[in-house]
């Protein structure tokens, strides 16, 4: 069982996977790229590039807050350093030198976090990032990406390159639902709507998007229409759907694989109180952490569901 | 290309470090707050990087691209950089006195964003080497000859990053690479021996598979020695531990106050006159 299955999509890459892909593609051509590793290559998926690139490629050890301050000084000197971690370990080990070394001087490095969320499963609460989001928007100015499937983080991470400044990209690490195909389009700060309703909307992001879709199916049986936006950047947030959204469907449902303090769900609520307020109900882990087990079941005990998103648009009057 | 290299000699030197000791009173006196004592300290090697044959940079272009670079780690130190860069010629001495106000690119720590000419922004301690390690990875990378200088406090040894930094500096042999500790022997609250005693920093980095060297750095011309043989070292990193005084050129002044540490607070109107006198007659 996978989120998204329901609604008839196929299981396609990890969002790791598909962003390794990109970056070996787009290094090709980009000499200015280069990789600043915190020896997880093998995990990030940017093995591939170092592999390729060894010139381009600087694995400074397990040092996270040297590897984001390396980086800042490669990108003043005009490179465009992809910094790939897990998620935890960048944004909670390495939060300062994000701040001081990039975020401050707004310099063009491109922050890449994996193992996002709970669904990394066995290797525990210690490893899941789930307050990497919140962390990273507080960044001033850097952009917070967080796509949905393969072809989207593909696309993502081509954005991300293109992009002139600060990036924040959150991956997941195993395989979800391809809700796109393959060479879609990305724009970030433009959400996408995948499927249109009238009396409520479903806000979501990575492998939420999935979930979103089969609960929006699920709703539709009920007699509920359900709009689902896949809100792929969290900062600066689409706040033009998200008005549409409150003004057209008068409820929201924000789906996201995050503590519920300063993610999505906040990012939607300033949106939505800002310009047409509306009742919103909120689908996350909550203020706690998770524990080891397999992904499925760790999304199904902390309420990370279709289900739990259905009952959430249920309780909206 | 551009840039010629300012080559005074030792006595012209000291002559030039005095005036940088002179502008870092008056800044620090005129805003009312800032670092004067650990700027002091650090002159004679950051007059020696400017001034004395060492550095190639043009003020006219900063980000020409085969400068050589100098990273303040130490941020608060940012009185001497601003000293030295207006003695350089990238703004006029006066207008240093804006420092700290509202509106001014003269901001308390160095700020890269708002100013051309500062190579990193700081005032986290710690970041200041890695951010040097970026530019010397680029530099290799490119095959361009340019070297970077990063200057550090000895109370900024403390933070575990510097560490990470020195073990990554040996890994990638970056012969471009020169870090200097400006050791004044005293960080906030009190000497660097009590707070956190680090003891033999050379004997440290030179585990860590460093070149080193350990000079009195007050003696403007072992400064400059010690600058002109890193030079000479192109397959591995070069620390210079350089012993200073906090404060120094204006010690006795700061000893009548009770206060040879004399962290973070600048000097009165009226002490500023005494030290500016002081200087003169040095």
């Amino acid at each position: 069982m996978y989120f998204g299955e329901a609604s008839g999509y196929k299981l396609g890459q990890a969002p790791r996977d598909a962003f390794g892909d990109a970056l070996v593609a787009l290094g090709a051509e980009n000499k200015d790229v280069v990789t600043v590793d915190g020896d997880v290559g093998n995990s990030t998926r940017t093995e591939p590039f170092a592999l390729a690139h060894p010139d381009r490629a600087f694995n400074v050890g397990i040092a996270e807050s040297n590897m984001v301050s390396v980086a800042g000084g490669l990108a003043a000197c005009g490179k465009i350093p992809v910094v790939a971690s897990f998620a935890c370990f960048l944004l909670s080990n390495a939060h300062d030198q994000m701040r001081m070394s990039v975020a401050f001087p707004g310099l063009n490095v491109k922050f890449v976090g994996t193992h996002a969320g709970i669904s990394i499963g066995e290797d525990g609460p210690s490893q899941m990032g789930i307050e990497d989001v919140a962390l990273a928007c507080t960044l001033a100015g850097v952009k917070v990406i967080v796509p949905a499937d393969g072809p989207s983080s593909k696309a993502a991470t081509a954005a991300t390159l293109a992009d002139n400044g600060p990036t924040y990209l959150r991956l997941g690490r195993g395989k979800v639902a391809e809700v796109y195909p393959d060479g879609c389009d990305f724009t970030i700060g433009k959400a996408n709507q995948l499927r249109d309703g009238k009396d409520v909307t479903i806000i979501a992001n990575g492998l939420m998007v999935g979930a979103a879709l089969d609960a929006a199916q699920e709703l539709e049986a009920a007699g509920i229409s359900a709009r689902v936006l896949d809100m792929h950047t969290v900062k600066p947030i689409d706040e033009e759907a998200i008005a549409k959204a409150a003004r057209e469907t008068g409820r929201i449902v924000v789906a996201e694989e995050h503590l519920s303090h300063g993610g999505l769900g906040s990012a939607v609520a300033m949106a939505a109180s800002t310009s047409h307020p509306v009742p919103i109900a909120y689908v996350n882990v909550g203020d706690r952490y998770a524990e080891s087990g397999d992904p499925m079941g760790l999304l199904q005990k902390y309420g990370l569901t279709p289900q739990a998103i259905v009952e959430a648009a249920k309780s909206l009057k | 290309m551009s840039a010629e290299l300012k080559s005074m000699s030792v006595d012209e030197l000291k002559v030039q470090g005095r005036t940088i000791r002179e502008l870092i009173i008056r800044m620090t006196t005129a805003a009312g707050s800032g670092h004067p004592s650990s700027s002091l300290s650090a002159v004679e090697v950051v007059t020696a990087l400017f001034f004395g044959g060492i550095m190639k940079y043009d003020p006219k272009k900063p980000h020409w691209a085969g400068r050589d670079r100098f990273i303040l780690s130490k941020g608060h130190a940012v009185p001497v950089l601003y000293a030295a860069m207006a003695e350089a010629g990238y703004f006029t001495p006066e207008e240093t006195m804006t420092l700290r106000k509202l509106g001014s690119k003269f901001e308390g720590h160095p700020n890269m964003k708002r100013m051309d000419g500062i190579e990193a922004s700081t005032g986290s301690l710690g970041q200041g080497l890695s951010i040097g390690i970026g530019h010397a990875l680029a530099g290799k990378m490119d095959s361009a000859d340019y070297k970077v200088f990063v200057m550090l406090g000895d109370g900024e040894l403390g933070e575990g990053q510097v560490w990470e930094a020195a073990a990554t500096a040996h890994k990638y042999k970056l012969g471009n690479l020169t870090a200097i500790v400006d050791q004044n022997g005293y960080q906030q609250t009190g000497a660097t021996k009590d707070v956190l005693n680090m003891s033999s920093v050379a004997d440290k980095f030179a585990a860590f598979g460093w070149h080193t060297q350990e000079i009195e750095g007050n003696d403007q011309e072992a400064a400059l020695k010690a600058l002109q043989a890193a030079q000479a070292v192109t397959d591995q990193p070069t620390m210079i531990v350089s012993r200073t005084q906090k404060g120094f050129g204006i010690l006795p002044l700061l000893e009548q106050q009770g206060d040879v540490n004399y962290h973070g607070k600048p000097l009165s109107p009226e002490l500023a006159e005494k030290a500016i006198a002081l200087l003169e007659q040095s």
